[in-house]
């Protein structure tokens, strides 16, 4: 991950979330980016080489094929602090293996549905095609994205900050750091650095 | 349960008897639950003589008595297990849970609520606010003075203190650390049976102790292994609700015929009870082994089969799932990766 983020790092006064970026800095969206080996990787590579600029705020995965994307990586990718998820994959009927992007369109599509359901917005999931020799278009793609999620502010998932239970008694552990007004205990080790908030080190001590 | 097993765990049950003191103690807690999880426990029948034989039963408020304030006076670890069904709602279930974590060698998360939200869990679908809305000041509720829930309220005799309803609802692996887990909404007795007795023959030293974090009284693959149903067609072109259809094919799987069925992700052990009489599989056993997410499996698995290529075709067959999130998640929300909607964490996060 780059250290691009002008969002007000951890201070150890005052816990400002990320939900308030920094005095009249912009807010810089965390965008995941899932690729696919033979098409859309191959664009942002391009667009690369070609010095064609998109901005930082995604960080690109790349995957066999766009038909491996399982669900449940944008699900922890959103629980765990991303702002959003860009899906890209061959254009319809160019997959390398013959019609796997069209599974990946409709599981798309599919959760689509599911997670406004629960209440993220649509814009927080996108699904671009992108073939080998659009680096430039995939450039600008990532670009609209990245603005469009800017414009939303940060997703923030709250679950990404609790510390999952493992032998650890996680209201004692919060209770023993004296801190009962900003919230339940942070992830340790911080999920997004980017939004880390300033409490969890006292929790993280509380724990050990 | 396997006639072989029986005199194995009577014997040692019928030596444990005979020196009461050495008997290890069960408790049996159920925080938010339907009660349902007690029933299927006395649902194991006389086998539920050869349990109290083997434990003396300290804390079972459905169906014996029993004083939180005995279970305070306990040394901790004097428990030796305690079965908690039911998910964490309000303040005083998390508190009598962390207290029975405290005073307990083992805690079992017994059946889903406490493993995995089960139905209360679609709570978290909605802000606390629209819950307590829902309760108290719908059209249909009886309360024209608008009366709402206090946690505290002042009588001559002093103050009174009610359960706090929590802002999100969690599950029991949520609130502590839990040993084991045994699925099912509830778990089928006969499951419930053959993990008691696989726990007391561990007590007794005649079998091994199930590693920790282990799931009990179910299997590892899916309730698609256990159905009976035909799987070939691998496409469906529509979604139908269970009402639309007159008479399903009594041989042919029902995801095939179009009736959204859980079975591709939910954990088998209950014996695919409800694909056998033509009733889809709801999930209430839980996420198969290696699953991260419930709902994400099974997304994942229904488009995989939806046959269709273009997107408005796509969301054509797809407006045949009604209500996504209930379907994908209907027992397993609050144990999901999101654990709720925004509504509800935002919620959570002011109080």
């Amino acid at each position: 991950m780059s250290a691009q983020a002008p969002v007000a790092p951890a201070s150890t006064e005052g816990a400002t979330p990320a939900a308030s970026p920094a005095e009249g800095g912009l807010f810089e969206p965390v965008i995941i980016g899932f690729t696919c080996n033979w098409c859309s990787y191959r664009a942002a590579d391009l667009a690369g080489t070609a010095r064609t600029k998109y901005p930082p705020n995604i960080r690109l995965i790349r995957l066999m094929c766009s038909g491996r994307l399982d669900p449940t990586f944008i699900l922890k990718a959103f629980s765990e602090g991303a702002d959003a998820v860009l899906v890209s994959g061959c254009h319809p009927g160019e997959c390398h293996y013959i019609e796997q992007n069209y599974k990946a369109l409709r599981r798309f599509q599919l959760l689509q549905r599911t997670i406004q359901a629960l209440g993220i917005e649509p814009e927080r999931l996108q699904l671009v095609w992108a073939s080998a020799a659009e680096g430039v278009r995939l450039a600008g793609e990532i670009a609209r994205v990245t603005e469009e999620v800017r414009a939303l502010g940060p997703l923030n998932w709250p679950a990404a900050r609790l510390v999952d239970v493992d032998g650890v008694d996680l209201d004692a552990a919060w209770e023993a750091t004296g801190g009962d007004a900003a919230g339940p205990p942070e992830k340790a080790g911080g999920a997004n650095p980017d939004h880390a908030h300033g409490n969890h080190a006292a929790v993280v001590e509380a724990v050990k | 349960m396997s006639p072989a097993a029986k005199p194995k765990v009577a014997a040692p049950a019928a030596k444990s008897a005979a020196k009461s003191a050495a008997k290890p103690k069960l408790a049996i807690f159920g925080a938010a639950s339907c009660g349902g999880c007690d029933i299927a426990i006395v649902n194991i029948h006389e086998h539920i003589l050869e349990v109290a034989a083997a434990f003396d039963i300290v804390l079972w408020p459905t169906i014996l008595d029993g004083k939180y304030s005995d279970v305070e006076a306990m040394a901790d670890g004097e428990i030796t297990i305690t079965l908690v069904s039911g998910s964490m709602r309000t303040d005083e279930t998390v508190h009598l849970a962390k207290l029975l974590r405290r005073k307990s060698k083992f805690v079992v998360a017994f059946g889903s609520c406490a493993s995995e939200g089960c139905i209360p869990g679609l709570a978290n679908l909605s802000s606390s606010k629209e819950i307590l809305d829902t309760a108290f000041s719908t059209s249909s509720t009886d309360n024209p003075d608008g009366i709402r829930p206090v946690w505290e309220y002042q009588a001559p005799e002093g103050v009174l203190h009610l359960p706090e309803f929590e802002p999100m609802l969690r599950t029991l692996d949520q609130v502590v650390d839990v040993d084991y887990t045994i699925p099912g909404c509830p778990p089928e007795s006969k499951q419930i049976w053959a993990a008691l007795q696989a726990v007391v023959a561990a007590l007794n030293g005649t079998g091994p102790l199930p590693p920790k974090g282990s799931v009990l009284g179910a299997g590892e693959s899916t309730v698609c292994d256990e159905c009976a149903r035909k799987r070939d067609v691998k496409k469906i072109s529509r979604f139908v609700r269970i009402q639309q259809v007159a008479a399903f094919d009594p041989e042919i799987c029902l995801l095939e015929q179009g009736l959204p069925c859980n079975g591709p992700a939910t954990r088998s052990g209950c014996g695919a009870l409800c694909p056998a009489v033509a009733a889809p599989c709801i999930g209430c056993y839980g996420a198969a082994e290696g699953v991260v997410d419930y709902g994400a499996r099974l997304m994942s698995a229904y488009a995989s089969v939806v046959e269709a290529q273009k997107p408005e075709e796509i969301d054509g067959i797809l407006d045949g799932i009604v209500d996504p999130a209930g379907q994908f998640y209907r027992f397993s929300l609050a144990s999901s990766l999101l654990r709720g909607s925004k509504a509800a964490w935002n919620d959570g996060e002011k109080q």
